[in-house]
């Protein structure tokens, strides 16, 4: 089927009519509710939506008016933010685990004036901070388990809004269509929060014209289709799971299913076999962790037929995807593999059906990037940020790299600054940071480029690099680059490295203090034979300094590869003797080292790696979970690490 | 003023020489969490063991629901609606979350062995029906993630979470939890407190439960029964038992 008219259907209520229309049989949303697969069809959801839309003018919801709706993925929370668009309204979707104060910022921010909370949870978090919030109408909720005794009068069943919309809609018969036709393009849409990591929250305001275009653009270069099967399960709040899941089924048609549950996600998705998934690295890196485990556990001839085949998927599979040539033997082994392999093992992850899976948010380890794509599944990187309306880069199919994000989308300009900061230019850029003039005017250039706050590169093929953030990025003494970001991915690619915090802006040379992953390095402590008896203990090991000095001479090696980075390699390091914790202050509560407060705490240990000392003694506060408090004391080795010339490295390749 | 739903009067209960309870009586209203509390040995569990039918006691009458008996199995007490939890887990180990919970329809399943069996007939539309009621405890409960996982496999908190699943399942009038959080941490004490109050206050259901934590007997129980060395020592609400001479006194291993 054609894609529909955008310039006609230029709001997602408007879209639903026509899908109602057009498609009227196919499904739009499903969700699994006691166990079984529950559809609605495009034809169900238009009238629920017409309904519940009804139901929020009774409630006095007027255009313009911002509605806020915190859950899980459920079909109920969509439809609510379906139905307040029809009546012009704005959704502000909030994160479902975001605390009573961070809730009560954002919704006194935006003056939302009606609250569509999942269940008694989220109700209870509101109440509690409803009687600062002048401008809130109703809550209405949508399941109402243990519900039954609250007496607000502004509490709301969902049914009971539906049926009361229903008797609405009686009454005034053309209401609902007036309001669909009264909205257009340059509308706001929605409203999404970014997490602000420095500072308040800012409300960033697509409009549907941001929304419809960008969706429309991404669904055409992966050629999605009403098709096309989606899940539905990272937060509502996220833009990309609005553009994504909500926005593109608008456009294109397909149909996007709720999981049970957060706890019931991969089961879900095995059930499912999602062809269009979106997932950030850490569910990849879940994905591959649990079958590696599980091979371990297997009998030898399953092994050996397991690593045999993954190195021969390795060899060719992503060449076989890119349609790069093959040779016959090679294509016939594959085909063994598959059937014995490499297809059993899609199918038990559901990813049977992916067409295209896009990883976004973080950098991925190239290890996990290629042991999915060796397995034939088009798994891809993209780029991109709220005030984007999601997409900056994307990559296409066969330009598909572990260390670059993609080419500039199409209708996406793109260039970076003379300090090297990416700038982007597209119709998707966001309208503004909503009652904040000063941030949109220091974000947004009056001609339409957007500040990203990242620094990167654009290779000789048109590819973006993104390096750091344009704030973390920093120079050595002898005005080279240096990237902490950088130096810390590459490093915490290794899996028995948790964390690492580089240093080197402004000294001679960069070093690294290193977290071991615990368990991790505990199996391997063990299948050595190396007795420990704490993390302090087993991270001062020598045996474990010499694991990570061998890893960071892999890393020195690469990095010589590399001309911008190659004056960055490490020269010294050490292990840190307690984890990083967002107890202790040194990490943000969504595990983001806080590099400031690391480099006061560790003072002592920073100024050993620039002063030669082979050992430094450290005394540092801990704070358990439960909040008793002890401290760590030791003696922290330092251990020196050879860099590797450039031109050795030219010279090897 | 609600009615009686189970009246306990004046049971005595001996195992040889042994007087596991003395002359104990007391009732349980219909709707209500009705908490027995005391020291190890107190006699708690043969209380429970005596309502469920399991202990018959040599003296003294239980009435449930207006009829009186002397003797019953436990089988004629489930089929009457009363179920029950054990204080050490009783499932199914090998078989899944989903079969256990089922195994708490059994009383309510019509069909023949021979249809079961071969699965036709009633048993097929009986499966569907106990199913989706089934699916619901599992929803109300929030094991959907771990349905078709091997008991075995489980947490030890969400064995217990399971097992209540199964009491649920039969759909009772009168529950009877024994040691419900015994050997829990404080989130999943808080998150069963919270399901012990979602289903009274969902299905109604009756609940007589036994616990040690005071701080979560006090919190969800309407009356408080107290037991020491097989005799009452105080029953009321659970400010007028907190206050109580005897109670602190056996708590806190006075003299005797």
């Amino acid at each position: 089927m054609s894609p529909p008219d955008l310039n006609r259907h230029d709001t997602f209520p408007k879209l639903l009519r026509h899908n109602a229309s057009k498609r009227g049989n196919r499904p739009a949303i499903r969700e699994k509710s006691l166990g079984i697969w529950q559809t609605y069809t495009w034809a169900e959801q238009a009238v629920e939506v017409r309904a519940l839309a009804c139901g929020f003018a009774n409630l006095g919801l007027k255009r313009g008016d911002h509605i806020s709706v915190i859950g899980d993925n459920r079909p109920r929370l969509y439809w609510s933010m379906a139905a307040a668009q029809a009546l012009g309204a704005i959704p502000v979707p909030v994160y479902q685990d975001s605390v009573a104060d961070e809730l009560q910022f954002i919704l006194e921010h935006a003056s939302v004036k009606i609250v569509v909370a999942e269940n008694q949870e989220q109700v209870d978090k509101v109440l509690s901070i409803k009687d600062r919030l002048p401008d809130l109408l109703t809550i209405v909720y949508c399941d109402p388990r243990g519900l039954r005794e609250y007496t607000e009068a502004f509490l709301h069943h969902y049914d009971g809004v539906l049926a009361e919309g229903r008797d609405y809609d009686k009454v005034h018969d053309k209401f609902f269509d007036e309001q669909v036709e009264a909205g257009g393009g340059s509308d706001h849409a929605i409203m999404c929060y970014t997490s602000g990591t420095t500072g308040q929250p800012k409300g960033v305001v697509l409009t549907y014209d941001n929304c419809v275009k960008i969706g429309a653009m991404a669904i055409e270069f992966d050629g999605l289709t009403e098709r096309d099967d989606v899940l539905a399960y990272l937060p509502m709040a996220w833009v990309g799971d609005n553009l994504l899941s909500y926005g593109q089924s608008h456009i294109a048609g397909f149909c996007m299913a709720c999981p049970e549950s957060s706890e019931t996600l991969l089961m879900d998705l095995r059930e499912l076999g999602p062809t269009y998934f979106f997932a950030p690295p850490r569910i990849f890196e879940t994905m591959l962790t649990s079958v590696m485990i599980r091979m371990e556990d297997a009998g030898s001839f399953k092994k050996w037929l397991f690593h045999t085949f993954m190195e021969h998927a390795k060899k060719v599979g992503a060449k076989l995807l890119d349609g790069e040539p093959v040779g016959f033997g090679d294509r016939i082994k594959y085909r063994i593999g598959e059937a014995c392999i490499y297809g059993p093992l899609k199918n038990m992850l559901g990813l049977t059906r992916m067409r295209v899976g896009y990883t976004a948010g973080e950098a991925i380890g190239p290890e996990i990037f290629v042991f999915f794509r060796a397995l034939g599944m088009n798994l891809k990187q993209a780029y991109g940020q709220t005030e984007a309306s999601v997409f900056v880069t994307l990559q296409p199919d066969g330009e598909v790299h572990s260390d670059s994000v993609g080419k500039a989308a199409p209708s996406v300009e793109l260039k970076i600054e003379d300090n090297g900061e990416v700038m982007y230019r597209s119709p998707g850029v966001f309208l503004e940071y909503y009652k904040n003039p000063e941030a949109t005017a220091s974000t947004k250039t009056a001609d339409g480029w957007v500040h990203t706050g990242d620094a990167g590169f654009i290779d000789d093929a048109g590819h973006l690099h993104i390096i750091d953030r344009a704030k973390d990025v920093g120079k050595l003494v002898n005005g080279d680059l240096f990237a902490p970001k950088y130096l810390e991915n590459k490093l915490k690619f290794f899996p028995n490295v948790r964390e690492a915090v580089a240093l080197g802006d402004g000294r001679d040379f960069a070093a690294i203090m290193i977290n071991i992953d615990a368990d991790a390095m505990g199996n391997w402590a063990e299948r050595q034979n190396i007795a420990y008896a704490s993390y302090q203990e087993l991270s001062a090991l020598p045996e474990v300094y010499e694991l990570m000095a061998a890893h960071l001479a892999e890393m020195n090696a690469l990095l010589a590869a590399e001309p911008q980075m190659a004056a960055s390699q490490i020269r010294r390091f050490l292990v840190l003797p307690k984890m990083l914790e967002a107890d202790d202050g040194e990490m943000t509560r969504t595990q983001k080292v806080r590099r400031s407060a690391v480099s006061t705490k560790y003072r002592p240990l920073i100024e050993g790696l620039y002063d030669g000392s082979s050992s430094v003694y450290l005394e540092i506060e801990v704070t358990f979970e439960d909040g008793r408090r002890d401290v760590v004391k030791g003696d922290v080795p330092i251990w020196d690490v050879t860099a590797v010339s450039p031109a050795i490295a030219q010279a090897a390749e | 003023m609600a009615e009686n739903l189970l009246t306990v009067e004046n049971i005595t209960l001996r195992f040889g020489g042994v007087k596991a309870l003395t002359d104990v009586s007391f009732d349980i209203l219909k709707g209500e969490i009705r908490a027995i509390i005391g020291p190890n040995g107190a006699g708690k569990s043969s209380m429970l063991n005596c309502i469920n039918g399991f202990y018959h006691p040599q003296e003294g009458r239980i009435t449930y629901k207006g009829q009186t008996r002397k003797q019953m199995r436990p089988y004629e007490a489930a089929s009457q609606g009363i179920a029950r939890t054990f204080q050490n887990i009783a499932l199914f180990r090998g078989m899944s979350v989903l079969d256990n919970v089922m195994t708490g329809r059994v009383l309510k399943m019509k069909s023949s062995l021979l249809e079961q069996a071969f699965y036709f007939g009633r048993a097929r539309s009986e499966e569907i029906s106990h199913r989706s009621k089934v699916e619901e405890v599992i929803d109300f409960l929030e094991i959907n993630a771990i349905r078709k996982t091997p008991v075995g496999r489980l947490p030890y908190g969400l064995q217990k979470r399971v097992e209540l699943a199964r009491a649920l399942a039969a759909e009772p009038e009168l529950l009877l939890l024994d040691e419900p959080m015994a050997g829990m941490n404080v989130e999943e004490k808080e998150d069963m407190s919270r399901f012990i109050l979602n289903v009274n206050a969902e299905f109604g259901t009756t609940i007589a439960l036994i616990e040690h934590d005071m701080g979560v007997v006090m919190d969800l129980s309407d009356r408080v029964v107290v037991l020491n060395y097989g005799e009452k020592l105080a029953d009321g609400t659970p400010d007028v038992v907190r206050s109580n001479q005897a109670v602190i006194d056996a708590y806190l291993g006075a003299s005797h």
